[in-house]
């Protein structure tokens, strides 16, 4: 919690990830760097991806589970996560305790958490240790035993969680963005719950949650490290040779409705800065335009430096430190936001700004230097992005369940640079709407006064 | 996501410059080879490190121009200067350079802290001439447009509003920190204080670009699978024609004795009270260093250490809690003890209970198996990070600049060779009431 304040402390961009795709990086590899994954799925439906990398003596295994929070009942939201959460509190074989100490006693961790269409187990050990690592990866998804003593400890804390987050503004300006887009969705909610559904839960509805859907047929793994396909699948065969398929009965909501409104919220609290967040309902992943909308973005406010939302707002009017637009694409579907924090006195100019801004790309058309830039970006970047072991784990269980395709890595580029001046016009207008928005201010409502100005009446 | 909801063993992050297990062992079969180390007859000095698995390549460079450098009246000079280095030079304009990158499919940023100043751009591996065109460009031909300065002030006051002014927990450290120290520059945040930042001018930042962006004042580093020679030529091609600057002097900083625990309070609206507890400590330069490193571990390495099981697990009088120590800096600074109240619980409490876990230590060494775990988790994070070669190339600068990048091999081999009496001992001479400064959060509630 504190490496901010010591190295990288005041660097002069948030590092951000200019679009966010449920974890989905997607961008190409120069032709210079390829990802040899392998793909199969095993005789009990679990879906297997390999990526040998011998650099290091390490491993990295994730697993998604399509047990994310779109499963859960709104009564009980929350559900999803404390499930996950709980995994490494007890097992047939091992207390909270020595799940543990036998891992971070080889400098290993494994853990789980939550998410809204899939959660993630991990592990991340060295290759000495991989039988060790695969044991307890094992164990604690096959044989968690939700002892009630740590559910009421964990419910504890995630309350305990949620009340120490109300401190920090953009948390809180998020928290209310999603619920306002997304109505009750689960995409709308926290996927911790809040304090009135956690309290809901019963050990039982764990049990069954984990039951229902922890099978190795609705669930994605992926491995990549030191580690040859032979010594994985002796692995499996030795660990995980238990975990048998069995029908997935429980199924995801209708997905959101796409609803288009006008709303602002604004939280008074006391604080030096207004904290902003505008947008909308977006696109979810499987949208065909999707390539054209991560263009278009970034050329927005997905690009740091190169975006115009920065150089508007930041480079020529020196209102924020840190202003970026994100697409956030899931499964069922997504939304759009800009977000920034300014202080309070400048809150109603900044956001005139933004709207200026998003009004400008529907009426004209990018410029040639901007499109083939964001493209070059876009398309040169990736090997920054997934840099180690441990991301491409992550990477590939993301391709998989969004659908993408093994070979997405080199299709990647292509649909990039089909892309169009049109197009990226096309996608601003179809996706971006500067007259029905959410826009939510959390500052000093008396210093900020968030006018209601034409625009946006 | 979820490991933001609970304790995060700060050890775990890639940044973490305290704690237990932030950085390095020497990892046996190391693939990168240090090839070349080569002083520049300016004083530029140049590492080039060689990784054939590498997909990419980092070019870093390192000036000594640090927070520790700047004057009373002028703190947060350093870091604004750090901003101002993108705004554009006789060759390139405001955000070009940033621009040029990007358009190459690379990334770039910059770092300020205590001890030195950093640029960075990861880059595939064909285009790392950029960087070294631009960073030798923007190392003697920075415009520094009074308009432009006047703006990015504003940013950087934004900026300290985020990070600090509307964060309580961040400002009871930096009043900690402010308190715990009387003559050290370590005292003032990286940033500056806000009143500071406002009056920098920009015959301020001139004065201190040319007098500390000198290639004697510098340090570079390039890494990835590239080609030594060609990298090497280019940077003496670049960089070679640059004037010497005159010679910097060290500082010299000495700490007045303290005689009797400081506390400092921040009422600030919040929902729970936090404690920080802050002992002065050595820095890796001295051999108790290692002990503390491993102390660290011992309290807060984990799920599995003292603290978390005391505090979080079994009294449940913590959300959060754990211990940390930044002794890769150049000069002494702080090992922390730190926790936030469970709702319903007292600070008092937790305070308590985190000198409590302290004194068992004073007590009795740890076991065998708990230093020994400590060890392990700084070794596999090492060995972990080594994936990256920007974390590679990271831990050669950040050496470089405390003194000398060897000090990563000792401090690994230190590590190694701490006992469990070496750290019940680094305990017992360290973690001293009345050397410690504390900060408490008051939270106070909105009227309504």
């Amino acid at each position: 919690m504190y490496d901010s304040r010591f190295t990288i402390h005041n660097s002069r961009q948030l590092v951000r990830i200019f679009i966010l795709l449920c974890a989905v990086y997607c961008s190409l590899f120069t032709s210079a760097y390829a990802l040899d994954a392998k793909r199969q799925v095993l005789e009990n439906g679990l879906t297997l991806l390999m990526v040998e990398r011998h650099n290091l003596p390490i491993v990295k295994v994730t697993v998604g589970i399509r047990a994310g929070s779109l499963m859960e009942p709104e009564d009980r939201a929350g559900l999803a996560g404390l499930t996950a959460a709980l995994l490494t509190e007890g097992t047939k074989k091992r207390s909270a305790a020595q799940i543990s100490e036998e891992s971070e006693f080889v400098g290993a961790s494994v853990g789980a958490s939550g998410g809204d269409d899939f959660i993630t187990v991990s592990l991340s050990v060295l290759k000495k240790d991989v039988s060790l690592g695969f044991d307890l990866l094992s164990d604690i998804i096959l044989n968690p035993v939700f002892p009630e003593k740590e559910l009421n400890k964990k419910v504890k804390q995630i309350k305990g969680s949620l009340k120490a987050r109300e401190d920090d503004p953009g948390f809180v300006a998020s928290k209310i963005f999603k619920s306002e887009v997304f109505g009750k969705h689960p995409y709308g909610r926290l996927t911790a719950g809040s304090p009135e559904t956690l309290d809901r839960i019963k050990r039982d509805d764990v049990v069954k949650f984990h039951s229902a859907l922890y099978v190795p047929n609705n669930s994605i793994m992926s491995v990549v490290g030191d580690i040859t396909p032979e010594e994985v699948s002796g692995l499996l065969e030795r660990y995980f040779s238990a975990w048998r398929a069995k029908p997935v009965e429980l199924s995801p909501p209708e997905k959101p409705a796409e609803i288009k409104k006008k709303k602002t919220v604004v939280i008074d609290r006391d604080l030096t800065q207004a904290n902003i967040i505008l947008g909308h309902i977006g696109i979810s992943r499987d949208n065909p335009e999707y390539y054209a909308v991560s263009v278009m973005n970034y050329i927005l406010g997905g690009g740091g430096f190169g975006s115009r939302l920065m150089q508007n707002i930041r480079e020529e009017k020196g209102l924020v430190y840190d202003i970026h637009s994100s697409f956030s694409a899931n499964k069922y579907g997504g939304s759009f936001r800009v977000s920034l924090q300014t202080k309070n006195e400048s809150a109603n100019v900044a956001i005139e700004e933004v709207l200026n801004e998003m009004k400008k790309i529907m009426n004209g058309k990018v410029s040639d230097s901007e499109l083939s830039d964001a493209k070059a970006f876009l398309t040169g970047s990736f090997p920054m992005r997934i840099e180690t072991s441990g991301r491409i784990a992550g990477f590939l269980v993301a391709v998989e369940y969004y659908g993408l395709g093994v070979d997405y890595v080199n299709n990647y580029p292509g649909y990039i640079n089909s892309v169009t001046k049109e197009d990226v016009l096309e996608a601003a207008k179809k996706y971006l709407d500067p007259e029905q928005f959410i826009l939510v201010v959390v500052a000093d409502k008396e210093k900020a006064s968030i006018v209601e100005n034409k625009s946006r009446e | 996501m979820k490991k933001l909801l609970f304790v995060i063993p700060i050890c775990l992050l890639f940044f973490s410059n305290i704690s237990c297990a932030n950085s390095a062992a020497e990892i046996r079969n190391e693939k990168t080879v240090l090839l070349r180390e080569e002083v520049l007859p300016n004083g530029l000095k140049v590492f080039i490190l060689k990784d054939r698995s590498a997909p990419l390549a980092v070019f870093q460079i390192w000036y000594h121009a640090g927070s520790a450098n700047e004057q009373i009246g002028k703190t947060g000079l350093s870091h604004l200067l750090e901003h101002m280095m993108f705004k554009g030079t006789r060759r390139y304009g405001p955000a070009e350079f940033s621009k040029i990158i990007k358009r190459a499919g690379g990334i770039d940023n910059a770092g300020t802290t205590r001890d030195y100043t950093f640029y960075y751009q990861k880059l595939s591996p064909d285009r790392i001439h950029l960087s070294i065109e631009l960073e030798a460009d923007r190392m003697r031909n920075l415009v520094m447009d009074p308009e432009e300065t006047l703006s990015e002030r504003d940013v950087v006051m934004e900026e300290r509003r985020l990070r600090y002014e509307d964060d309580p927990q961040n400002l009871v450290y930096e009043e900690v920190v402010s308190a715990a120290f009387k003559n050290s520059p370590y005292r003032w945040p990286v940033i500056g204080w806000m009143q500071d930042i406002k009056g920098i001018t920009r015959d301020d930042l001139w004065k201190y670009y040319k007098e500390r962006y000198v290639p004697n004042n510098a340090v570079i580093i390039v890494a990835g699978n590239i080609d030594v020679d060609s990298v090497l030529a280019m940077i003496r091609k670049e960089f070679g024609p640059i004037p010497k600057g005159p010679d910097i002097r060290e500082l010299k900083i000495g700490e007045p004795e303290q005689r009797g625990e400081r506390r400092v309070f921040v009422k600030k609206e919040a929902e729970l009270p936090y404690v920080l507890s802050a002992y002065k400590a050595p820095n890796v330069l001295q051999k108790d260093s290692y002990a503390l490193d491993v102390l660290a571990g011992v309290l807060s390495g984990g799920k599995s250490a003292r603290i978390y099981r005391s505090l979080i697990d079994e009294k449940q009088i913590a959300l959060s809690a754990g211990a940390g120590y930044s002794n890769f800096l150049k000069y002494p600074f702080l090992f922390y003890l730190y926790g936030t109240a469970m709702p319903g619980r007292s600070i008092d409490e937790v305070e308590k209970a985190l000198y409590e876990e302290v004194e068992k230590i004073k007590e009795h060494a740890p076991t065998e198996r708990e230093v020994q775990k400590a060890k392990n988790q700084i070794e596999t994070d090492f060995i972990m990070g080594q994936d990256s070669i920007f974390f590679q190339a990271e831990m050669i600068g950040m050496f470089e600049m405390i003194g000398d990048w060897r000090l990563k091999d000792k401090y690994l081999e230190g590590v190694r060779e701490v006992t469990p009496g070496d750290v019940r001992d680094a305990a017992r001479k360290y973690l001293i009431e009345d050397k410690r400064t504390v900060g408490i959060l008051i939270p106070l509630k909105k009227s309504e």
